[in-house]
């Protein structure tokens, strides 16, 4: 599925990520863990391929292809999927119509149909059930005045409609409340399967009771610094991080 | 901003073809003959001539008006063709029938069919192409109903007590340089008179063209709605590719009575110059509109996306008590184009209320100016503006400002002033482009929720052609 070696990146000639190996193979799921400012978004953002990153060394395999090579639409057509931080808001765009040319886009890159648009809707008003978000939501302005939450429940509602072959969800769960994160947390077990794999970026090992990882890692100043189990994030809960150093 | 943002700022423009047709044309520069011979060309009464020579005097005392922020060499308005008309076998053509099929193609290839098969459903049609209206469509329907709906030309012939009373009413001969010059020369346009309680029976239309070189436009419109009537209007404009500036001075008047509701709408294509901005239309309009009696209203609503130079505030005097102005704006410029447009809001009367909702787009190498008066006048008691002004930059290189004048004379007045500047976003181009939707159509979704307001109040066909213009606008704004 994803094959990371060496991957160096850069801001403005500082380095960031220093030197990341990683594997993910299909249906698995990763946390990464690690201190502010250790590089957990930017290792997101550069399978991305947001700017201003720069891949500075080493490279990345993304189902048999130079992933790095790709636009960051191309990227996300071929099934990359990632959950913000920080969701921006497009005003005046509505929910349903940004959905609407997203999904498009990714079907038309499948070889498949525009859905047409009742036909959508249906689609769009049942996965805003299942994250208990009310329908009038799909006419707001993409993210133009929601809450924190509802910002990142937005995220899993685009996620379930475009139904990516690996999702890289950073911090989904910050901002979220008790109730809100169950309900997030189920909108992504609904969509594991043998074939999808997960990045999930997380502070709180409490995320992890609901999205249960296979593999934790734990980065710290561009370096993945330790691996390990489910275990991994309960010990670090425990002892914190200076303990691995 | 990215640089391929800068280079998603070329633009296609495709109402650029020329038609080749014969046409006959007035050698350049303006004199007192030339005036007579627009004049006798067009078969006009006697006072016509002298109103368009009284214009003129008073034109060359006039000098052109510099506040503007905008910036272009000096028009020398001895170089200007004053007319243009396609050669037909005797003057203007008596019916669609006769007109040069080049013509007619045009029309066709701009998505504006006039014959009797193709005709715009709901739409009637008055096409000026150059200074002469070449035909109106569905005027037999429009009869029935008692609406006057013809060139200005022919108004001028068949209804001369409506138009000596109208004509200048609303914008006076002197009301400014270009008005003068246009009262002195226009041409043609287009000439619509709603009788008493009655609902016009279809959207109403004109569609200019100017197609021959080195010749102004300057249209008139004079749009009356008589008590109680009801209008809505479209406006649609292109022009060829040249690389030499073309000048566009047209008046509008509208006169809406007690009861009576106009509603007038602009989508403006005129050629903007090409990437280097070399040449594109200079399009400097007087738009005027008075609520003259209780309760009328008067909506302008205007999509400007072509045009080098846009000059132009289309306004409404809020005559009559209880009446309204409304303006619905959105002004895109790219490349080299300038734009320095806005509205003035005249309240007189009593609980007038006004509207204006500007939305200005900036990308490439382009300036956007919104100007703006509101005045109320001691008498206007209870009067209410509310204005919005929205900017939004795409790129580094362009620029928006915001002339918001307001003049209030009477303390009890409501008014509330809105102003916001946004760019396009590299976060906001990244969120779409993560979800699979390319550069360009990403700049276009965000441009069009951004005039969202006011793409919802055009008349439906015009808001889906309104958003197409935009993104064909926008087109090279992100590579
Ligand atoms: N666009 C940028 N320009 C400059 N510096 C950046 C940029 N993006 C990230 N950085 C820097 O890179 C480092 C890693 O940032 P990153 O956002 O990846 O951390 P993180 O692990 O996600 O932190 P947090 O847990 O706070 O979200 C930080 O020092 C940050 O300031
Ligand atoms: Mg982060």
């Amino acid at each position: 599925m994803l094959e990371i070696k060496d991957l160096v990146a850069t801001v403005e000639d500082k380095t960031i990520l220093d030197g990341i190996s990683l594997t993910v193979n299909p249906g698995e799921v990763h946390a990464i863990m690690g201190p502010n400012g250790s590089g957990k978004s930017t290792l997101a953002n550069v399978l991305a391929g947001r700017e201003p990153y720069a891949v500075a060394g080493g490279s990345v395999r993304y189902q048999g292809q130079d992933l790095l090579a790709l636009a960051p639409e191309e990227r996300a057509r071929a099934g990359i999927f990632m959950a913000f931080q920080y969701p921006v808001e497009i005003p005046g765009v509505s929910n349903m119509q940004f959905l609407k040319a997203a999904v498009d886009a990714v079907r038309a890159h499948r070889g498949l149909d525009e859905l047409d648009a009742p036909g959508f809707m249906k689609l769009a008003r049942e996965e805003c059930k299942k994250l208990k978000l009310k329908p009038e939501f799909l006419k707001r302005g993409v993210n133009e005045g929601f809450s924190g939450g509802e910002k990142k429940r937005n995220e899993i509602l685009q996620m379930a409609l475009l139904e990516p072959s690996l999702a890289l969800l950073d911090e989904t769960d910050s901002g979220l409340d008790i109730d809100a994160l169950q309900v997030a947390a189920e909108g992504v077990n609904a969509l594991r399967n043998a074939q999808r794999s997960f990045i999930v970026v997380t502070h709180y090992q409490r995320l992890l009771n609901y999205i249960v990882p296979d593999f934790v890692h734990v980065l710290a100043a561009g370096k993945i610094v330790k691996s390990g189990g489910r275990e991994l994030a309960l010990e670090l809960e425990e002892k914190g991080y200076s303990w691995i150093e | 901003m990215s640089d391929d943002i800068n280079a998603l700022i070329r633009r296609e423009y495709a109402a650029g073809f020329v038609t080749n047709i014969e046409a006959e044309t007035l050698p350049p520069g303006l004199s007192e003959e030339v005036i007579a011979v627009i004049s006798a060309k067009k078969r006009e009464p006697e006072w016509m001539l002298e109103w368009r020579l009284e214009a003129y005097r008073k034109w060359r005392e006039m000098q052109v008006p510099q506040w503007a922020h905008v910036k272009h060499p000096p028009v020398d308005f001895e170089a200007i063709s004053y007319y243009s008309s396609p050669k037909s076998k005797d003057d203007a053509p008596k019916s669609l029938d006769e007109v040069d099929p080049e013509i007619l193609d045009t029309f066709e290839k701009l998505g504006i069919p006039l014959h009797e098969r193709a005709k715009l459903a709901g739409v009637a049609v008055d096409a000026v192409f150059d200074s002469v209206s070449i035909g109106t469509t569905f005027k037999e329907d429009l009869a029935k109903a008692g609406v006057i709906f013809c060139s200005i030309s022919e108004a001028i012939r068949d209804y001369p007590e409506l138009v000596k009373k109208y004509l200048g009413s609303v914008v006076p001969q002197n009301d400014n340089f270009y008005a003068a010059l246009n009262s002195a020369v226009f041409s043609d346009g287009s000439f619509v008179y709603i009788p008493k309680n009655t609902r016009c029976p279809m959207e109403l239309s004109t569609y200019f063209r100017i197609n021959e070189l080195n010749t102004g436009q300057f249209e008139r419109t004079l749009i009356i709605a008589d008590e109680g009537s009801q209008v809505s209007y479209l406006e649609g404009c292109t022009a060829p590719m040249r690389d030499e500036n073309q000048l566009h001075a047209a008046v509008v008047e509208l006169v809406a009575l007690g009861n009576a509701d106009i509603k007038y709408s602009t989508v403006q294509n005129w050629y903007p110059g090409d990437e280097d901005g070399k040449g594109g239309i200079y399009n400097f309009v007087t738009k005027r509109g008075v609520c003259d009696g209780p309760n009328a209203k008067i909506s302008w609503t205007q999509v400007e996306t072509g045009s080098a130079i846009t000059w132009k505030y289309p306004s409404v005097v809020l005559r009559g008590d209880n009446s309204i102005g409304e303006f619905y704006s959105v002004a895109l410029t790219n490349g080299y184009q300038q734009a320095d447009t806005g509205t003035k809001m005249i309240h007189l009367g009593r609980n007038t209320k006004s509207t204006i909702i500007s939305k200005g787009i900036s990308a490439g190498h382009s300036s956007n100016a919104y100007r703006g008066l509101v005045r109320i006048s001691p008498r206007a008691q209870g009067a209410r503006n509310y204005t919005q002004c929205d900017s939004l930059l795409i790129g580094e290189r362009c620029g928006a400002h915001t002339f918001p004048y307001i003049e209030n004379k009477n303390p009890d007045a409501i008014l509330e002033h809105e102003a916001t500047t946004s760019k396009v976003s590299d976060d906001q181009l990244f969120l779409c482009r993560q979800r699979g939707i390319d550069e360009e159509k990403a700049v276009s979704m965000i441009v069009n929720g951004f005039c969202k307001e006011v793409f919802k109040e055009l008349p439906m066909e015009f808001a889906v052609e309104a958003g197409k213009l935009l993104e064909v606008s926008l087109e090279g704004a992100v590579g």
